[in-house]
């Protein structure tokens, strides 16, 4: 279907169910019981989730394929948001003007940077993409504020031109829209205790990511994706195979500056404000690890990746002191200070350190990331099923 | 006239003159052995043959045009195909995978974004890999990590893959080194069966005297960065000069 594999379209398939029903999956819990802080499925982290999903796969096509580790994609998100307010600015609230500017812009402004620092490999071109990135955040943080905003960053104002829009009244707020459709409206459904929403802006980010997800399983299988694995595996043998790595490793480059970019883009359409903080090296950082976590090369692994980050980030972090004692509460008091004492550090503000661990134990146990995580786990229930005459479809080498 | 013309070559690495004067001419479709003791500058010539080195003086002709000044991938496509010491595959890549990019390099050329095409659409490729795998007798392994291949697949792989681009010139650089001698009396046949079957020349450098008279119909002797001898290998065997540089020495040892 939709020239993919058997294998490829029923990986589509479950990102699609992930995705579009991700409403209902995100909110297991039934309001106010004690799971309820668990649930994930409110908008704004919903739309953070696949907005950052489809970054981390446009970084995983060049970090995955190629084995170029770029230390700077924050800084084509950040373009691409400032390209997209500017829009809003400029032109109109409508979010389709925004978000195609924004993949332009970023895909150009990749370009230069890759053309610059692709003339380097290995560390050298990690060092030189994180310089990139780091001079543009000081740029739009100081010496660009005309354009940037500086510190404050941009959002929309009465004064703008709004050419395809009216002006604003003062003191009205302009909201980001599709046609009409308003990004933050949502619908609202109660079953018994649960409670489930479903926003406009998240479902356009959702399918926005399935197209996202589609293009770059048909990379992947492209005889342009065969040559980026190619460039990871032996660059040498490539180029005396007739094969300029060059061009190769730059469209790869400027494809996953374009995805960045989108990413960007999609932020300002669901919240219309940008500041200079999310070209920030740690922003470049955390799609690292988003993509390395999930499993850098595997196609789905840098969407669970930034799932698993972005669920971390907005839900251990809201666990506060209170809430550990309301679940030790039935232990004895010794045992519960103890507890409370020892866990702690690793929830509220310190969620850093949990997620830290988890990478770390990721790293050393499963270099394959969640992805190999998961196919362990399958390879176990099979081993299970059809013990013992199939062995696993991997040949081992006779040597 | 032959297809490779190396003229009046010389190469100089600070004080170490790695090339003298050297003038080689390659005829076509012959195998063409160079040969040499250790230092004698076999490696500088032929990475002056690929593009890795620009020589400081003289020229090196392919099939009447240039080399020099040229990148790698150019020369590749010029038809000049070269095998490595070591085997330089796609260790992460299958053995199919592996076929498949130079039949991919070959046809399209040194770049092409086909971002949306699906390889395993290609019938072309998928054809012309499938054919090479059979005559290398690697078709049962097609699935298997290349770095997963044994020291003698390997090398097998890597010639078929040069092959697969049919050059005009194989560059072959010690294709038995650190090799058994099984492996190295197979890959010996194979190259034969190459030579036999295709319209191609081959310039081989070799350390083994054993690979090397088994296979070449001309040998050029180079010793300190000069040629002291070309011939025949008949001619070759018996030469004062040749048994006084290298095979006296590896004789009396």
């Amino acid at each position: 279907m939709l020239g993919l594999s058997k294998k490829d379209t029923s990986l589509l398939i479950i990102v699609c169910i992930l995705a579009l029903f991700a409403p209902f999956i995100l909110n297991p819990f039934p309001e106010g019981s004690a799971m309820a802080q668990f649930n994930a499925g409110y908008p704004d982290l919903m739309q953070r989730l696949v907005i950052f999903g489809i970054f981390a796969i446009g970084f995983n096509i060049l970090f995955g394929l190629t084995g170029y580790l770029s230390f700077g994609h924050a800084a084509f998100l950040g373009v691409g948001s400032y390209a997209a307010i500017w829009m809003m600015k400029l032109l109109t609230m409508n979010v389709i003007p925004a978000i195609v500017v924004s993949i332009i812009v970023a895909g150009a402004f990749s370009l230069l940077v890759g053309w610059i620092s692709l003339r380097r490999s290995g560390i050298y071109f990690s060092i030189l993409t994180l310089a990139f990135a780091q001079m543009s955040y000081a740029l739009a943080y100081s010496v660009l504020t005309p354009i940037t905003g500086g510190e404050t960053g941009l959002q929309p104002k009465y004064t703008d031109p709004r050419i395809f829009d009216r002006a604003l009244e003062q003191g009205e707020s302009a909201r980001a829209n599709l046609f009409g459709l308003q990004m933050n409206s949502s619908a609202e459904l109660s079953v018994g205790n649960w409670l489930f929403t479903f926003n406009a802006g998240y479902y356009l980010a959702a399918i926005v990511m399935i197209v996202a997800f589609y293009m770059s399983i048909r990379i992947f299988r492209s005889p342009f994706g065969l040559m980026l694995r190619a460039v990871k595996s032996n660059q040498n043998r490539m180029n005396y195979t007739g094969m300029n790595s060059k061009p190769y490793t730059l469209a790869a480059f400027v494809i996953s500056g374009m995805y960045a970019g989108l990413a960007g883009g999609l932020l300002v359409a669901m919240d219309t404000q940008v500041g200079a903080e999310r070209m920030f090296w740690t922003a470049s950082g955390e799609v690292v690890l988003m993509t390395i976590l999930g499993g850098a090369g595997t196609l789905i692994g840098p969407v669970l990746g930034a799932g698993f980050i972005k669920y971390m980030e907005n839900i251990v972090s809201k666990i506060n002191k209170g809430i550990l004692e309301q679940w030790f509460a039935f232990l004895p008091d010794g045992i519960e200070d103890l507890l409370i004492t020892l866990v702690y550090p690793f929830i509220g503000k310190g969620w850093h350190l949990t997620l830290g661990m988890i990478f770390m134990l990721v790293v050393i146990f499963l270099p394959g990331g969640l992805v190999e995580g998961g196919q362990r786990v399958a390879a176990m229930f099979r081993r299970k099923k059809s013990n013992p005459e199939t062995p696993d479809g991997k040949t081992t080498p006779a040597e | 006239m032959g297809i490779l013309e190396v003229k009046n070559v010389g190469k100089r690495f600070g004080g170490l003159q790695a090339l003298g004067d050297v003038n080689l001419s390659v005829a076509e479709n012959s195998v063409h052995a160079i040969i040499g003791p250790n230092g004698a500058g076999k490696s500088t010539l032929l990475n002056c043959l690929v593009g890795l080195l620009i020589p400081d003086t003289g020229s090196v002709m392919f099939d009447g045009q240039s080399v020099l000044g040229r990148k790698p991938y150019e020369i590749n496509q010029m038809g000049i195909s070269r095998v490595f010491q070591t085997p330089e595959i796609f260790g992460d890549l299958s053995v199919m995978e592996n076929m498949m990019i130079p039949c991919f390099a070959k046809r399209d050329g040194a770049f092409q974004l086909s971002a949306f095409k699906n390889m395993m659409d290609d019938k072309e490729i998928i054809e012309n890999a499938e054919a090479m795998l059979e005559d290398m007798n690697m078709a049962d392994k097609r699935e298997m990590h290349g770095a997963a291949l044994s020291r003698g697949d390997k090398r097998r792989l890597e010639i078929g893959m040069c092959l697969s681009q049919q050059p005009r010139l194989l560059l072959l650089d010690e294709p038995t080194a650190g090799m058994a001698r099984a492996d190295t009396n197979n890959t010996i046949d194979l190259l034969k069966q190459i030579k036999e079957e295709r319209d191609i020349t081959i310039a081989i450098i070799e350390h083994d005297m054993h690979v090397v008279f088994s296979l070449a119909e001309r040998i050029t002797v180079l010793a300190q960065g000069t040629p002291l001898v070309e011939d025949t290998p008949d001619n070759i065997k018996g030469h004062p000069k040749v048994r006084e540089a290298y095979l006296g020495e590896t004789q009396a040892a």
